[in-house]
This record gives structure tokens, C-alpha cells and sequence, in this order.
């Protein structure tokens, strides 16, 4: 009788739900019981003081989860320094730049970061690494646009068709470079398919996703996200959508032997590696493309 | 059925015990018990002078505390990072991207809504218990802390208010804390980062704690009022 | 230079003036509170007496005027001053916590050490009529018994000006009659020195040895409590007593300690000693005076007014008529029970005779 009152799914998710907890409970146990034996181990290092270097970087690169194996690398090189990440918008993370809030930046929106150092508030900007923007939008493409290399004939097929497009509009160096894309397009983006929601990456992918519209994102968050949304890449490999990664050491930065460091590192073959690493065991391809002299 | 999930989530990262979310749980605490604690310090006697006293500009000044309690977390944040800034008044301190800085935006966020209602709670408090007190010898002090006691139902709401604001609060600690993994992480700025990059699950996770600690910090105070209640009018 | 009427006095105030938006609530060139004597300041409510008694309670600043504790000028911001008076108020304003907290609290305040703290309590509570109530929650107290506490709170300070504002206005009839003789015995036993505000004559002249009244801030009568019962000074004052206006004469004859006073027709007696042609006012206690029927013989009495009157009003007060008669022109009150109004029908228009003993009889030269 029970068996037409409750559906079987319901006692698969309650038996899913109670394992999860059991799998939970005994990870604990293990990892509680595992610890001892670490303790065991004699500490040998000199204990040395440990500096703080604010690293204003945008949060795309943060959400990439790239910072989460660039800083220990560095720091077990360097491990009087502590990186902070702080991670905002492209916009902001040149505002503390120049207010000398942060003692490095790594940012991507070169004209921007060149006009910095050139105004003096940067001692120089070196190339670090890009990666490239991609045009992604529902399966069903619309605009049929699928499989095509040119940004400015895809934006155009858009904004001719009135087809959706989700814009970041946060001033971010992705918005910056959809700016520009629709300018070398000819186009003033404006109307009812054009949305501007000053949302980071992963809202604006998810808006796209709901509401089966067309936006350019950056393939390392894209790929992060793939399996949860419904967008597929219809545009990519236009030169025009690649995006340069520059490193800054702030003017009179307030940690600038550690800043500069950092700066030094991230170009040099140790950091240069460990970029071109990253992301191929996840993703099956590197998220980021080194190119530092 | 990603409720589910969620819950599933938040038991299984505390049961982990991962470092790095229990240091994010600490700081969360910290920053937040230490702006409602100064909170207290500073907006009890603002209160009480307000709710229980007459001056030249007493209405000024509980418009302003009203208004204060509107303002925007984000627009406090704007203004404490722009004054902690190394170009900033305060900038020689060194204190942007700290949980001083948090810290500090919190209790501008705490204060005024502690004071608001504190006053609102001691205004309550007859004005002739007052001279009851002091009657029988008591300083202004020591009276205006007896306010607060008779009051104290409306005490323990406003401190419990004030430390839902800067627990649930994220504009101003993201703005002056930075969100700095093992540093100024908290739990809501973590949530908007795991929003943000589309790990609902987790997301909502940080969000079962968090409420679970708003949930036994709610409690804890609705014991001690109820421990102290055997002596209040029925 | 302190004078003779300073000496004596526990609490003493000059020139009080205090204002609220511009309107005047107390205006006192003068009050004296002789030592272990209790004062009753009296009037309807919103004549300013409670804000009197915050200011010699040195709880509230006047606008204008001295206070003198014992001869030595004292102010609000002066607490070893307050330290030395303790409040009651109408509400009890029982603090939370128990009733030996409440007791207490002033003794805290003190630092006065535990034990000694709780044997005063336990004396002060047995005072009160509530020994062994220490730990009873101060809150869950009925009316009478709150005020009992509160009462016990004050007395436990030993105070040497004990300050009592509307202590029992808001108790009902029964407890706050029994609550009266209670305080009046207490106060007495301890020759206190009190300041009693009360609207409620009845609760002033059972507690009091003197008397002022107050009418908008202003003191309009003072004296003994017989002196200003017994002879309202004007028709505001008597009619808030609940008298008559004091009747207008001039002395006429005065001998043997006997004088007669011509009120415009009759000649009422009064003991004492006047210049003849003195212009006097005149009043009589309405229980003093006695009524019988017009025509019946009256028994044999020392008493040396009597008079033929006609009843003009009629009022059932309480438990007893308020009767008032028109002799010669004059208006007096009587207190009458309601068997004796039965008994001797009287109403409006009734023609009764008038009795009163010469010794009742107050005056005051005008």
C-alpha cells in the first residue's frame, strides 16, 4: 500500500540524503583522526615576519580560482609575504591602484592600465598573460551566428535581429571589451534586447541562461560554468577577443619590495608555468596563455 | 530539490571542518560581536541621553539617528574606505582591507540602530521611576542605568537588532574588508562570491550557517531574557 | 545669620519659582518644614505640588529660590543633600527584581555592606507590616502592598526629610484608609520630619500636623490642619475643603476670654480676646456644628451659639449629608448622618436650629 502512497524517487533521495550525511560524518572522523600524525612532524623553518601585499585584481580572475594556486606557489617561494587578494571590479581595482589602497595590481584592460602608468601612479606594466573572450548564446542561436570567428558580423546579426543580449554594464574589463566590440561594430547598443544589469560574470552567464539571450564572457568562467547553464559558445578566436592580462607595481607602494616581488615572480618561467598548468586538468584545456618576455 | 542539496552542503562542510570555512565562521563572529559590542558602548548612552533626557537639539539629534539607520550599508563602506584610503584623512593608519576596517563600517551600521532603539525603549521607562531613583540617592549614572535595566526587553531587541545588521550586512564589509580569502572573509561576502560565480548550492550552504548563527545568537538572548523574566509583570 | 523660625526648621525653602513653557506651576515665597513635623501640602491636581516636592527633594532644579537642609542651603547637584531624603511617589515604581532588592536599592547605592543590608531590609519590611517578604517578585504585589514596599524602601534610608507624593490616591477606599492610619503611625512613631502631597484632605488631616494648600502653584492657605480646615481663608480654599466661606463680622463685645462677633444680624461667640470694631473672618468645622428640629427643646449644653436656620442645600457626601444652613444671611455646613436627616426629615427649606460650641469657633482678624 505504501508503495502508491510515496513515490519510490522520494526513498531514493531520502537514501541519497542520509548517505551524504553518513559519507559526511565519517570524512570528519577520518580527517579528525588523520591529524595527530601531522603534528608529529618537527617544525624546522625559522620563523620569519610575514608582510601583508594587497593584489587588487578583478573578480573574474578570482572566480577563475587561478589565485588559489598562483599565491601559495609564491608564497612558498616568498614566505615573508602574505598576497591579499582583493578582488572587484576592473574599474575599482584601478581606483585603488590609484589611491594606493593596493601595492600591486593585476588587471585586464590594457589602454586603461597604460594611461595609469603613464599618468605616474604605476612604476611600469608588464604583459603577464590573456585569455579570450567568447560570444555564448542558446543552442537554438537565433541569430544564427553558430560557428563563426568574426565578433563584429555576430554583434551585428544580434542587434539586426533584436535578439537579446546581456550586457555586465559594471564598468568591468569584460564590459570594457564588449564596449569596444560594438563600437568596431558600428553599433550604439541600446533598445528592449539590449540588457544592462552591473552584475559580475556568473550573474550575467546565469541571465543569459534564463532568459535564452546572447552575452561575451570570458572562457575561464564560462567553463567554470558550463555544466550548469544552457549557453554554448557560437562565437570564438577573433583576435579582437582576446584580453590581455598586465601586472602593475603601485608608485610608492606601501609593500613595495613585497609588490615587486610578486610582479617579478608572475613573469618569471616559475609563475609563467604554473599558469600555462592551470585549469587543463579540470577543463582539458589551459584557461590562461603566458606571454610574458 | 536544491534545498536539499544546500542543506546536505552546509552539514557536510561543517562536519569536514575545512579551516577555511571555520575561519570564515570566526571572522564573521568576530566582526560582528565586536562592531555590536561597541555598537552598545557607543549607542546606550546616545539612547539613553535621547530616550530619557531634554536638550537643546534632542530632535535633531534622533532624526539623524533615524536617518543614519537608513543610509546604505554600501554608501558607510564608500565612506569609511574613502577616509581609511592611503589618500584618505585616515589613511597613515593602514587600516583599509582589515577587520579593523570591517569592523569600524559595521559599528557605524550597528550604533545608530542601537541607539534608535535604545531611546525608543528607555523613553518608554517612566519619567518618575527615574526621580524614584534618584529619590533615593541614586547618580545619574547609576540611574541611567536602572533606565536601561527597566528597559531591558527593549535593550536586548536593539542589541539583537544591531547584530543581525552587521551579521546579515555585506555592501560595507565587501567595500572595506576586500573579501581577503583567510583575512576579511566573512560569510555574506562569501556567499556573494559563491553567487557570483554560480555555486548556488554552496552559496545557499553559507547561507544555512549563517542563518543558524543568527538563529543561536536570537536564542541566547531570548534565554537570558527569559532567565531574568521571573521578575517581570505578567 | 540664621534667625529663631530657621532654627528649627528640618527643610526650608525661599522664593521657589519654576516654570514650564512659560507657564508658572510653582510660585512659593515661603515654606518651613519644623523638624519631625509632617507638612501636607494639598490641592487639586495640576497645582503644582508634586513639582514642589521635586524641588525640595533636590530631584528637580527650581527657576529661582533656595532650599535650606538644617539651615545650610542645599541644591540638586548637592548628593550628600539627597543622600539624607528619600521619595515615595503615587505609582510605587517598583524596580525589577525581588522586594528585598527594591529596599535595597537605596542601601546599595550607600555601599553599605551585605549583612548589615539585609537585617535593615528584614527591620524596615517588619516595619511595614510585610516581615518575611524578601523574596516575593516585586511586581506580582497588589496595590497596597507595592506601596508598602515602596514606603519600606524609603524608611529603611533612615531619611531626615522623608518625601511622600500621592502615596495612596491610587489604592481603593478600604486599604487606603487602613494604609493611612498605618503611614500616620509610622511616621509618628519615627518622629519623622515628612512632606506629604495629597490632593485628599481626608488622608492630610489623618497624617499631618500642618497643612498648605496650593491653587496654581501658589500657596493660598497654611497653618495647623485645624487652622486651615477650620477656616478656610476664602471661598476657592473652602470650597476645595469642602466648606463654606468663611462668614465676614466685626468684634462687638469681648470679655472673659469671650468675644462676640456681629456677622449682619446674628452674634456668634468665640473664645479669645479681640479690640473691639476688629473686622474679622469667622468659620466653623461642619462636624462641630449640630442641627435639631426648629421646634424641639435642645438639651442642656455649654454650647454658646445658637441660631434658627433654614436648610438651602442638601448633599449626600460619603457616608454622611452635607447639609448647608442660612442663618442671618451667613452660610455654615453641617455634617449629618443619614439617620439623623431621616430621622428629622430634613430638606431643602427645613427650619432647624444650630448649635455650636464657641470653642469651635475659628477667626482670623482681616
Amino acid at each position: 500500500m505504501l508503495e502508491h502512497l510515496v513515490s519510490s524517487a522520494v526513498w531514493k533521495r531520502t537514501l541519497l540524503l542520509a548517505l551524504a550525511v553518513v559519507m559526511a560524518v565519517s570524512l570528519a572522523a577520518c580527517g579528525a583522526a588523520e591529524e595527530p600524525e601531522e603534528i608529529e612532524e618537527p617544525v624546522v623553518e625559522e620563523p620569519v615576519e610575514v608582510t601583508s601585499v594587497i593584489l587588487a585584481s578583478t573578480t573574474s580572475t578570482e572566480d577563475s580560482g587561478l589565485f588559489g594556486v598562483l599565491v601559495p606557489a609564491f608564497q612558498d617561494d616568498y614566505p615573508q609575504y602574505r598576497i591579499d587578494v582583493v578582488a572587484v571590479g576592473t574599474g575599482q581595482a584601478l581606483e585603488i591602484g590609484r589611491n594606493k589602497d593596493a601595492d600591486v595590481l593585476l588587471v585586464h584592460a590594457k589602454a586603461d592600465e597604460e594611461q595609469l602608468v603613464a599618468d605616474g601612479y604605476g612604476i611600469e606594466r608588464r604583459d603577464v598573460m590573456y585569455n579570450d573572450f567568447v560570444i555564448v548564446g542558446p543552442e537554438a542561436d537565433p541569430a544564427g551566428i553558430a560557428g563563426g570567428d568574426d565578433a563584429a558580423a555576430a554583434l551585428t546579426a544580434i542587434s539586426e535581429g533584436g535578439h537579446t543580449f546581456v550586457s555586465r554594464g559594471d564598468d568591468s574589463g569584460t564590459h570594457k571589451k564588449e564596449l569596444s566590440l560594438w563600437s568596431a561594430a558600428g553599433i550604439e547598443p541600446a533598445g528592449d534586447w539590449y540588457l544592462s544589469i552591473g552584475q559580475g560574470m556568473g550573474d550575467t552567464l546565469n541571465m543569459a541562461s534564463e532568459s535564452e539571450a546572447y552575452t561575451l564572457a570570458d572562457r575561464g568562467t564560462y567553463l567554470a560554468m558550463k555544466d550548469r547553464i544552457d549557453l554554448v559558445v557560437v562565437v570564438e578566436g577573433d583576435e579582437a577577443l582576446f584580453n590581455p592580462y598586465g601586472v602593475i607595481v603601485v608608485t610608492d607602494a606601501n609593500n613595495l619590495d613585497g609588490a615587486q616581488a610578486f610582479a617579478d615572480w608572475i613573469v618569471s618561467p616559475a609563475g609563467q608555468d604554473i599558469i600555462r598548468e592551470f585549469g587543463v586538468d579540470t577543463y582539458g584545456e589551459p584557461l590562461f596563455v603566458p606571454n610574458a618576455d | 530539490m536544491v534545498f536539499i542539496e544546500a542543506v546536505v552542503t552546509a552539514v557536510a562542510l561543517l562536519l569536514q571542518g575545512s579551516a577555511e570555512l571555520w575561519n570564515v565562521i570566526a571572522t564573521t563572529f568576530e566582526v560582528a560581536i565586536t562592531s555590536t559590542v561597541a555598537g552598545v558602548v557607543l549607542g546606550a548612552p546616545m539612547g539613553f541621553l535621547m530616550g530619557a533626557t531634554r536638550f537643546r537639539g534632542r530632535r535633531l539629534a534622533v532624526a539623524l539617528i533615524n536617518t543614519a539607520m537608513a543610509i546604505p550599508p554600501v554608501v558607510i563602506g564608500l565612506v569609511v574606505m574613502m577616509t581609511l584610503s592611503r589618500q584618505g584623512p585616515l589613511g597613515f593608519m593602514g587600516l583599509l582591507y582589515s577587520k579593523d576596517a570591517m569592523s569600524i563600517a559595521q559599528t557605524l551600521i550597528s550604533t545608530p540602530i542601537i541607539a534608535g532603539l535604545i531611546a525608543a525603549a528607555v523613553a518608554s521607562v517612566p519619567y518618575k521611576l527615574r526621580l524614584q531613583a534618584r529619590s533615593l540617592g541614586a547618580s545619574r549614572l547609576q540611574e541611567a542605568l536602572l533606565a536601561l535595566r527597566e528597559a531591558r526587553l527593549g535593550v536586548i531587541a536593539a542589541v539583537a537588532a544591531g547584530f543581525g545588521a552587521v551579521v546579515r550586512g555585506v555592501g560595507a564589509v565587501m567595500m572595506v574588508g576586500g573579501n581577503i580569502e583567510g583575512q576579511t572573509r566573512v560569510l555574506t561576502t562569501a556567499i556573494v562570491q559563491e553567487s557570483r560565480k554560480g555555486e548556488f548550492g554552496l552559496a545557499l550552504a553559507l547561507g544555512l550557517i549563517l542563518m543558524t548563527i543568527t538563529f543561536a545568537m536570537n536564542g541566547f538572548l531570548t534565554w537570558y531574557q527569559h532567565s531574568n523574566e521571573r521578575f517581570d509583570r505578567s | 545669620m540664621m534667625n529663631d523660625t530657621q532654627a528649627g526648621m528640618a527643610l526650608r525653602c525661599t522664593g521657589i519659582r519654576k516654570s514650564y513653557d512659560k507657564r508658572t506651576v510653582v510660585d512659593v515665597a515661603e515654606l518651613d518644614i519644623p523638624a519631625g513635623e509632617t507638612l501636607a501640602v494639598l490641592g487639586p491636581s495640576g497645582s503644582g505640588k508634586s513639582t514642589l516636592l521635586s524641588i525640595l527633594g533636590l530631584l528637580e532644579p527650581p527657576d529661582a529660590g533656595e532650599v535650606y537642609l538644617d539651615g545650610n542651603r542645599v541644591t540638586h547637584r548637592d548628593k550628600t543633600a539627597r543622600m539624607h531624603m528619600a521619595a515615595a511617589f503615587q505609582s510605587p515604581y517598583l524596580f525589577k527584581g525581588t522586594v528585598a532588592d527594591n529596599v535595597a536599592y537605596g542601601l546599595k547605592l550607600r555601599r553599605m555592606l551585605s549583612v548589615d543590608r539585609r537585617s535593615a531590609v528584614a527591620d524596615s519590611l517588619e516595619r511595614v507590616g510585610l516581615g518575611g517578604w524578601e523574596n516575593r517578585s516585586a511586581l506580582t504585589l497588589s496595590g497596597g502592598e507595592a506601596q508598602r514596599v515602596a514606603l519600606a524602601r524609603a524608611l529603611v534610608l533612615r531619611p531626615r526629610v522623608l518625601l511622600l507624593d500621592e502615596p495612596l490616591s491610587s489604592l481603593d477606599p478600604l486599604i487606603k484608609g487602613q494604609l493611612a492610619q498605618d503611614f500616620a503611625r509610622i511616621i509618628r512613631e519615627h518622629s519623622m520630619t515628612t512632606l506629604y502631597v495629597t490632593h485628599d484632605q481626608n488622608e492630610a488631616m489623618a497624617i499631618a500636623d500642618r497643612m498648605v494648600i496650593l491653587r496654581d502653584g501658589v500657596p493660598v492657605a497654611s497653618g495647623t490642619v485645624d487652622e486651615v480646615t477650620g477656616l478656610p481663608p476664602d471661598a476657592w480654599t473652602a470650597n476645595f475643603l469642602g466648606a463654606e466661606s468663611p462668614m465676614q463680622g466685626s468684634v462687638v463685645s469681648s470679655a472673659d476670654g469671650l468675644i462676640g462677633i456681629d456677622t449682619g444680624g446674628c452674634v456668634v461667640y468665640a473664645g479669645g480676646s479681640e479690640e473691639i470694631g476688629s473686622r474679622l473672618i469667622v468659620g466653623v468645622r461642619p462636624e462641630d456644628v449640630l442641627l435639631f428640629e426648629g421646634d424641639a427643646d435642645i438639651p442642656i449644653t455649654t454650647a454658646r451659639n445658637r441660631f434658627l436656620g433654614t436648610v438651602v442645600d442638601v448633599e449626600l457626601w460619603g457616608v454622611m449629608y452635607h447639609m448647608v444652613i442660612d442663618i442671618c444671611g451667613s452660610r455654615l455646613a453641617s455634617r449629618v448622618s443619614r439617620a439623623s436627616v431621616r430621622d428629622m426629615g430634613l430638606e431643602t427649606g427645613s427650619k432647624v436650629r444650630v448649635v455650636f460650641k464657641a470653642s469651635a469657633v475659628r477667626y482670623k482678624r482681616i
